[in-house]
């Protein structure tokens, strides 16, 4: 077993897909919210949208963390970058997201600022180590997904007593995210294809809110073909049974109770900030975390003065209302033109779990020519 | 992000590491988070990070619906002997 493939099978995609035509009841318009960007780019690579009937949409949630940061904090991220002391060691798709005036990291990097793509914090802390002139900075963005790998290694650094890192702290919270989807007055989303990575640490418990106190149903799903098709099929299920529960179908990695480690490590990193702004969605209390208190020492926000301003998106950006569900990619006016991966406008755009990165990577471009004609 | 990639442990190494391969690929992982993952065993690794050991009787168990899938479908797509239009290759 490679734990991969198995789950890619065409006539199981397809059998699945003829369940979900034959669940969904005709004339109806069922809307269902897959949260995760990594859900979004899997529906888009192997053409998913395709196999389900007209009755059941799929609507993008705000899953995606690079998405969501607003370009304020980007340019507070340049700003700690462009020092010539720093090392800025950040995730590679956080690079080319644009700040204030379009300017990125990327761009800071092209203009002399030492900025390296690693693969995990624990490489940043491992430059902190080698190259103890340096001041080595970790842009630590991500859920809760990757927010348990960022407390490790701040516990690491303080246990080692390496001085010379720190961590610019922009991890977000899913839950607070999904409430504020489901207060929004315009969004009217049936169910939720519950996140798979982030469910691997906080368990499926969270989500119990949003069948208790909004009536919807959620079904945590792997990111393989058949684990999306499956969970549409059986929030359907769900939807013609009138029930609204929480369902495990990535039972081979999310246990109810998430991973306690992991949750460990998160408690004795962070704090859970007031509030937090996100792009298109505005402040969510209590939705970021920040580094804690007995950790101070590592928190890039301590040793640098950063601009700290609330930028506002371009007029012409409508990623806030596609990371709420409210907007097609294709229904952006800058959407393949002013907006593209290599010139972006806004961070749907060029996160690697945007949607509108993933529309235009799959050619779904083309469907606006359908749209408006 | 939420990028995470299935690994079989290879050994353990200190500081709560452990050597991971990722079909031929091989690479340092952390396995604080999976205390309890040995040699042989596989797990779920994002940002460096083991972040669940994957459960071969839940994965399986979701082959086995797959399966069932698949059966039913075949089921649904055999022509019925009673029916003649089907037999002709007509839609029912």
């Amino acid at each position: 077993m490679r734990y991969v493939d198995e789950y890619r099978d065409g006539r199981a995609a397809r059998a699945i897909a003829a369940e979900i035509r034959a669940l969904a009841e005709p004339g109806s318009n069922v809307k269902l919210m897959e949260v995760c960007g990594g859900h979004t780019h899997a529906i888009y690579r192997h053409g998913l949208e395709a196999l389900l009937p007209d009755e059941v949409e799929l609507v993008h949630g705000p899953g995606c963390p690079v998405c969501v940061i607003p370009m304020g904090r980007v340019d507070d991220a340049v700003s700690i970058a462009e020092r010539p002391e720093v090392t800025f060691a950040s995730f590679g798709d956080m690079l080319r997201v644009p700040g204030g005036r379009r300017r990125s990291l990327l761009e800071a990097k092209a203009r002399g600022a030492d900025v390296r793509t690693v693969y995990s914090p624990l490489d940043a802390l491992g430059i902190a180590r080698r190259e103890p002139e340096r001041e080595v900075v970790f842009f630590g963005v991500g859920f809760e997904t990757t927010a348990p790998a960022t407390a490790l290694t701040l516990l690491r650094a303080r246990e080692l007593g390496v001085r010379n890192f720190s961590v610019f702290c922009n991890h977000v919270l899913i839950g607070p995210a999904l409430r504020a989807i489901l207060d929004s007055p315009e969004t009217a989303i049936d169910g939720f294809v519950g996140p798979g990575h982030v469910s691997t640490v906080i368990g499926t418990r969270p989500y119990d809110f949003v069948c208790r106190e909004y009536g919807r149903p959620v079904v945590v799903a792997g990111f393989e073909p058949t684990d999306i098709l499956r969970a549409v099929a059986m929030l359907l299920r769900q939807l013609r049974d009138g029930r609204a529960e929480v369902e495990n179908a990535y039972g081979r990695v999310v246990r109810t109770e998430g991973n306690p480690q992991a949750l460990a490590a998160l408690a004795a990193a962070f704090a859970v900030r007031d509030d937090f702004e996100w792009r298109g969605l505005g402040a969510i209390p209590r939705s970021g975390l920040r580094i804690a208190d007995d950790l101070a020492e590592w928190d890039a926000e301590n040793r640098f003065e950063v601009p700290g301003a609330r930028i506002e998106d371009p007029k012409a950006c409508r990623c806030g209302d596609v990371l709420r569900g409210l907007a097609k990619p294709y229904e952006c006016g800058v959407f393949g033109t002013a907006c593209t991966p290599e010139k972006p406008l806004g961070t749907c755009m060029v996160s690697s779990e945007g949607a509108c990165a993933a529309y235009y990577a799959y050619g779904r471009h083309q469907r606006r020519e359908q749209v408006t004609a | 992000m939420c990028l995470a990639v299935p690994g079989q442990i290879v050994e353990r190494l200190d500081d709560g590491l452990a050597k991971v391969d990722f079909t031929g690929v091989r690479r340092n992982v952390s396995v604080v988070f999976t205390p309890d993952a040995e040699p042989g065993d596989w797990v779920l690794v994002h940002v460096g990070f083991a972040l669940a050991q994957i459960d071969e009787d839940e994965a399986r168990a979701t082959l086995e619906l797959l399966g069932e899938a698949i059966a039913a479908e075949l089921d649904a797509s055999r022509p019925d002997p009673s029916n003649k239009l089907q037999l002709a290759g007509e839609a029912p």
